[in-house]
């Protein structure tokens, strides 16, 4: 059963707007008599009408307890992609925020970053980089280490995949505390290419991901 | 690496082969790696490969493209959009969250397996499994598996690249195989 999420309204070309909390609503609408309470928030988010597509998005995403241990509350984006309307509204938001701003490449984490970031690349005509666990990529490649709750991991990029100049982002389903979008974006940052913005489904917001990755823009359409 | 010889050729599929990068002595010596890394670097070509996938599809009223971890979710999921149909991601053990199916499968040495989220395919379901490359043709047969014990019909697997000379396609339990490329 999902549990609720927020669901962020962002106007793709204002400052950021406050985050409003609502509980999830899946289609059909809400109760008519609630409307009222919901004018003001309509009125800013029906300027890029996403209100409706972020309530069907959000509540596609399943909540698994307990895995991959006690105590962890999984987001499974599994039965996003198993709606097809859900998933190409994902996309389409993703698509209609950086189709105008010359992104050169997409950088998808593996392995839900495969998932979203290829669609993106190809929508926006963007070249599609993944960005891997160590021994998977089989040309020359650059790591870099990053720390895990015990121990470290490590991501890999080929090289000459991304040149100096090149306008990125980096995708991935979720960020929790920030590890490894910020290795991606390190790899994409010595590669002398500059990272636009980070780009996941769902944040989770008190394990300050954001904060980990500085003052990089972070952009996701829902909050756990 | 060369286009399908046994059909006329679109135009397209000369310049898609011509992005696949072959690394040698990789995962082991011996083994001319198919790398479609460089693919991806290239949107027209990229883009060309899925329009390709996407066009022979269309219309042939697919419900589920399953995926083959890592590189099926690549390919897999532009095609389920532009087809209208719902995703699958086949993966390796314990990655998963909700409750699976498994269906193991050999390997050169010893064996691995392939897993699906029950619910993900219902029958009446008509299914592709889209993997970059057809070796043994292993992982394929043990998504085909997956695929039919949840009541699906698998209508065709496709693929980027096959590698003819390890005979994969006999081992897809009698299921179509459609191919870009091959590579000799």
């Amino acid at each position: 059963m999902p549990s609720p999420l927020s669901i962020i309204f962002q106007a793709p070309s204002s400052p950021r707007l406050p985050s409003f909390f609502l509980p999830v609503f899946s289609p059909p609408p809400p109760n008519p008599v609630l409307r009222p309470r919901f004018v003001s928030l309509k009125a800013m988010a029906s300027e890029d009408g996403k209100d409706h597509r972020l309530a069907r998005i959000s509540s596609s995403i399943r909540v698994i307890p307990d895995f991959p241990k006690p105590g962890i509350m999984f987001q499974d984006i599994t039965t996003l992609l198993l709606d097809h309307k859900a998933f190409r509204d994902t996309i389409d938001i993703f698509v209609e925020r950086y189709r105008e701003k010359n992104i050169s490449i997409v950088a998808g984490i593996e392995a839900r970053g495969f998932i979203f970031g290829p669609p993106i690349a190809l929508a926006i005509g963007a070249k599609f980089v993944p960005m891997r666990k160590p021994k998977k990529l089989p040309g020359e490649v650059i790591s870099e280490e990053y720390a895990l709750e015990y121990g470290t991991d490590k991501m890999e990029m080929h090289v000459g995949a991304v040149q100096p100049g090149d306008r990125a982002l980096v995708i991935d389903d979720l960020i929790a505390t920030g590890g490894t979008l910020c290795a991606a974006v390190r790899l994409i940052e010595r590669a002398g290419a500059e990272v636009v913005e980070c780009a996941c489904v769902i944040e989770l917001p008190e394990l300050k991901g954001r904060e980990r990755l500085g003052d990089r823009p972070v952009f996701v359409l829902v909050k756990g | 690496m060369s286009g399908c010889k046994d059909k006329e050729q679109d135009p397209r599929i000369e310049g898609i082969a011509s992005t696949i990068r072959v690394v040698p002595n990789f995962p082991k010596p011996g083994i001319m790696f198919q790398d479609i890394t460089t693919l991806l670097l290239d949107p027209k070509a990229f883009k060309n490969t899925v329009d390709l996938f996407v066009e022979r599809y269309t219309g042939k009223d697919i419900t589920v493209v399953a995926g083959i971890e890592a590189r099926g979710f690549i390919f897999g999921p532009p095609i389920a959009l532009a087809i209208g149909a719902k995703f699958v991601p086949l993966r390796k053990p314990r990655k998963l969250p909700g409750e699976v199916i498994s269906e193991e499968y050999v390997l050169e040495y010893g064996t691995d397996c392939l897993q699906m989220h029950i619910g993900a395919v219902q029958p009446g379901d008509r299914a592709l499994v889209v993997d970059d490359l057809i070796a043994t043709g292993g992982t394929l047969c043990a998504a085909i598996k997956l695929l039919e014990r949840a009541g699906a019909e698998v209508v065709e697997c496709a693929c980027v690249i096959e590698l003819p000379e390890l005979k994969g396609r006999e081992r897809l339990n009698g299921k179509p195989l459609y191919i870009l490329v091959e590579s000799r």
